[in-house]
């Protein structure tokens, strides 16, 4: 949610082309993290080194000197010393790396090759495509992977070629499996069924629109897999079916020296450092790749937020008291997200409050800080990036900005209880649902589980889910989207709170479930006295269910009053012209009128009213100073300096 | 939208219609569990009209939206598009297809490649389809631009800098490009904000009328569907349940089902939904009911209408509904 804030669908290309600047490049991402530059520097250095050694001051890697054998390193001539044939081993093991890396990088873009083209086509065509050529993936991998590498050497005959081939076919597997799980997401995405309707034929819309895709998970599987094909080229070397003599790789020099590792260590000590050296850098700097690559670690999963938002007030509110039997009251809010150097001010300076047993709506458009108001309440806007630099929220009479983290967490899921807009995402899929209201139940309460789970049915049927004893073993997914937010509200109940937060709690739901859901609502808010904060774009659930309904437009409240003030004799011209743009059910022929423009982006509000731009009744002094929030009598408030009066809807 | 716009002569018309997923017997013989998506669906789309089709998630809607535009096959029945077999004209040319009917997704930014800018998604139908390049492509992606109000800078961004609205006149933009005489659009502003989903809905009225086209609206939003429709036809468990002009079916439905998707909507400014007994289920789409599928959900059920399907004769001009017991019988058909 907080993520929609930041990038929401309406904000501007030239607010978003600012971002993208904002946020670090790939480049900086992967230098940042030091291991992996370590990594970095190493391979180019190694890779500097064998791309120019046929011009270094090197003798001969394969010349004989058998009186010169078996020197210790830094002898007089031979930095490394000699091996047994008196060959120098240090320009056996600059060459000999030349070879090794050249093969496992070959190898590695034969098997992403041929793999990703497997890959690539089996998830794209599926069906029987699909399961011929992953069962000879299976097939292939159903060989140990040395014996199928061994196996194709020998029938091909030993040699670095022949290594190299071998390599790659052992590989394949890993390639083809992994595109393929990529394919088969991308293949069923809208842009492709959308190519096909362009005219594009199969072959094109692999190459241009899938193909593109894939890229990165190509790039990060080599990345990963190259460290590993050196150490199976050295295997085989080693074994004497890669590289024959007298040509130096670092495997065939292994096992060359490996006869000798008694008498002259530094044979084999010095290759298999190398192979060290080399391997650990390609895979620190394989991993840092994958890091900067991979789209889940790039959205801040490796991130951990803090329990609580990040609270750093300039401010503490401006004071203004609420009647007496106010459950939350919340002054002058205001919450930031800080990227790079621009910060977002989601919500910025947001009051209202909310009376015993009253339902709230809040209403606004996508970016508007609803959600992230909702968030803010108790300190669940995930930090970094957000921080709430203002205001005070002051829940049943105690200032939560001010409670320490334990008594934060009482009073989540206690007193206070949210409802989201997507149940399958907020109920866990491996528990059954009773077990699932058990926990929050105890969480809060030192019950026995099975007084709870007693509880827990009970609270089934308050939702009026039917057969609630036999329902409360379902898990999730055997549910409807409708069970499933009932089973969302009873958990909300679970501990009798005296405030439900409802962010959009039936947006994903069909109508007709929706005006159950509604139902039950107001059911329980009749029968427990609980309050409700209902976070909505819909004017018309809140006709349904709000007593009183403020208006969010670009991080502020725009207009507050009751809902029939609101939705009848509207004030602010953004409130009306909302409820305008919407068609009503039963007036086909009344005319929907669009608000022009976008919403200005919260890192970038204009001076002013932040509306001044999409407004029909602007005038200079909107666009000056910041606009107050008038008071219209009985309730109703507008921030605007030419408020609409009495505007009939 | 009047009625003097409405040529007789029908350009889209599907019959017995049926979709389903699965079937067939795995490796050792056993059956596979079959999903009936599509159960039979007979609607036609006269020229230059709005067909509505409404209906609440999993009512089959979208499978057939895609084969209509050729994306899927039925299973049974066929889709006729000006008297020619659907299959017959994809056999012989999938271009001639898509150069005459097309498609509006209801996701804008998934429905762009993200790795593309918009110039090269909305070269590819001038290239592929209407056989253009050079000079006349890129003057046609500027008119393109501008049918659909965007400026024709935005050509050279990639779709994540883009707001859902512009994303999705990009996709109008994209569907526009083919020149087809048909375009389905599905649900093609639910997923915008409700100041945006106006100017699309706006913008497609406008194409409308300048380009003389004949749309098939699909959406679960009764009043959206009702704004734009000339008839409207009501989905239910892969069936039409009842078809009307658009005015006669809201002032006076005939199925219980329609009755009660319009009293379970919101309307701004209005208090008190009539609301279903909670306790209804929903048909399993593995094995239909061999009545009617709403049956169990409706308040005026009898025997007769778990015993067999109800059978509805949708016309282009009558209101029918597939029920046994109608509550607005109209006398004449």
């Amino acid at each position: 949610m907080t993520s929609n804030a930041v990038t929401g669908p309406n904000s501007n290309p030239h607010t978003n082309a600012k971002k993208r600047s904002a946020r670090p490049s790939a480049f900086k991402l992967l230098a940042r993290n030091q291991l992996a530059l370590m990594g970095a520097v190493i391979l180019v250095l190694v890779v500097l080194i064998v791309i120019i050694t046929p011009i270094l001051p090197l003798p001969d890697p394969d010349a004989t000197d058998p009186a010169q054998r078996l020197l210790r390193p830094l002898a007089d001539g031979h930095f490394l010393g000699t091996d047994h044939l008196g060959r120098d081993l240090l320009s056996r093991l600059i060459w000999g790396t030349r070879v090794s890396l050249a093969v496992g990088i070959s190898a590695s873009l034969v098997a992403a090759l041929f793999g990703s083209a497997i890959g690539i086509v089996s998830g794209y065509f599926g069906g029987r495509t699909d399961n011929i050529m992953m069962r000879g993936i299976d097939m292939l991998m159903a060989f140990p992977y040395i014996l199928l590498a061994l196996a194709i050497v020998a029938a091909l005959g030993p040699g670095l070629m022949n290594a190299l081939y071998a390599i790659a076919v052992v590989n394949i597997p890993f390639f083809a499996r992994n595109i393929r799980g990529v394919t088969v997401g991308i293949a069923h995405r809208e842009f492709v069924d959308a190519a096909k309707l362009s005219g594009k034929g199969h072959v094109r819309i692999i190459l241009t629109e899938i193909l593109p895709n894939v890229m990165p998970v190509i790039v990060i599987t080599i990345s990963t897999t190259v460290g590993w094909m050196i150490l199976e080229t050295a295997g085989l070397s080693f074994l004497g079916l890669g590289a024959q003599p007298p040509q130096a790789d670092l495997g065939s020099m292994l096992g060359e020296g490996r006869k000798l590792i008694t008498t002259a260590m530094h044979l084999s000590a010095i290759p298999g450092a190398m192979i060290f050296v080399l391997v650990m850098s390609i895979n620190l700097l394989g991993d840092g790749i994958r890091d900067v690559l991979d789209p889940r670690l790039k959205s801040g999963a490796l991130a951990r937020p803090a329990p609580l938002t990040r609270i750093d007030r300039t401010d503490e509110g401006a004071g203004t008291t609420y009647p007496d039997d106010t459950i939350l009251a919340v002054d002058e809010l205001r919450t930031e997200f800080v990227l790079g150097d621009d910060s977002y001010k989601a919500v910025g300076g947001v009051s209202f409050h909310v009376g015993k047993n009253e339902c709230v709506g809040l209403v606004g458009e996508s970016g508007s800080g609803k959600s992230v108001t909702a968030l803010s309440l108790l300190g669940l806007v995930a930090s970094p990036p957000g921080t709430i630099v203002g205001g005070r929220v002051m829940f049943d009479g105690k200032d939560v900005y001010g409670m320490s983290e334990d008594d934060v967490r009482d009073i989540r899921g206690g007193k206070a209880a949210y409802v989201f807009q997507d149940p399958l995402s907020t109920l866990h899929p491996l528990f059954s649902i009773g077990d699932q209201l058990v926990e929050a139940i105890r969480a809060h309460n030192a019950v026995s589980y099975k007084d709870a789970w007693a509880k827990a049915v009970e609270l089934l049927g308050m939702v009026r889910i039917p057969n609630p004893q036999s329902r409360a073993d379902n898990y999730p997914h055997q549910l409807s989207g409708g069970m499933r937010q009932r089973v969302g509200i009873a958990m909300a109940l679970a501990n009798e709170p005296r405030l439900i937060i409802a962010d959009e709690p039936t947006t994903a739901l069909d109508v007709t479930v929706q005006a159950q859901i509604l139902k039950l609502m107001n059911n329980l808010r009749n029968d427990h006295g609980t309050s409700v904060l209902f976070i909505t774009h819909d004017f018309g659930v809140v006709s349904e269910i709000c007593d009183r309904v403020a208006v969010m437009y670009a991080g502020r409240i725009v207009e507050m009053g009751t809902t029939e003030q609101v939705l009848h004799h509207p004030a602010h011209p953004y409130t009306k012209r909302l409820i305008d743009c919407v068609p009503r059910l039963g007036e086909p022929d009344r005319r929907t009128s669009a608000i022009p423009g976008l919403p200005p982006a919260v890192n970038n509000l204009p001076a002013g009213c932040a509306f001044a731009d999409r407004c029909d009744r602007v005038e200079d002094a909107c666009r000056v100073g910041s606009i107050a929030f008038d008071d219209l009598g009985e309730g109703h408030g507008v921030r605007c300096i030419k408020p609409m009066e009495g505007a009939d809807v | 939208m009047s009625d003097a716009s409405h040529v007789s002569d029908v350009v889209l018309q599907t019959r017995d219609l049926v979709r389903t997923f699965g079937g067939g017997r795995t490796l050792f013989g056993g059956q596979k569990p079959t999903v009936y998506a599509v159960r039979g669906i007979d609607v036609a789309v006269r020229k230059g009209e709005t067909l509505g089709i409404v209906g609440e998630s999993g009512c089959g809607k979208s499978t057939l939206a895609r084969m209509l535009v050729g994306l899927d096959r039925p299973t049974e029945g066929n889709i006729t598009l000006t008297g020619s077999d659907m299959n017959d004209l994809i056999a012989r040319d999938r271009h001639a297809l898509s150069r005459r009917i097309q498609y509006v997704f209801q996701d804008p930014i998934s429905s762009l490649n993200p790795r593309k800018l918009i110039r090269e998604t909305l070269a590819a139908p001038l290239r592929y389809l209407r056989g253009l390049s050079g000079d006349a492509l890129n003057q046609r992606m500027a008119e393109l631009m501008d049918a659909v109000n965007l400026r024709p800078e935005f050509l050279d961004r990639y779709p994540h800098e883009f707001s859902g609205g512009q994303a999705q006149r990009v996709g109008i933009a994209r569907a526009l490009a083919a020149e087809p005489e048909i375009i389905v659009l599905d649900e093609p502003v639910s997923a915008l904000d409700v100041s945006v989903q106006a100017q699309v809905l706006n913008l497609l009225a406008d194409l409308k009328k300048k380009f003389g086209l004949t749309y098939v609206f699909i959406s679960h939003d009764l009043s959206v569907v009702e704004a734009v429709s000339d008839r409207v036809a009501v989905m239910y468990f892969g069936r039409v349940v009842e078809q009307a002009k658009g005015r006669a079916l809201f002032d006076k439905p005939q199925h219980p089902y329609t009755r009660l998707l319009l009293d379970s909507a919101p309307v701004p400014g209005k208090r008190g939904l009539t609301v279903e007994d909670a306790s209804a289920e929903l048909p399993d789409p593995l094995s239909p009911p061999p009545g009617c599928a709403f049956a169990p959900r409706c308040p005026r059920a009898q025997d007769d209408c778990v015993a067999k399907v109800p059978d509805a004769q949708y016309g282009l001009e009558n209101h029918d509904a597939a029920c046994f017991h109608p509550l607005n019988p109209v006398t004449s058909a």
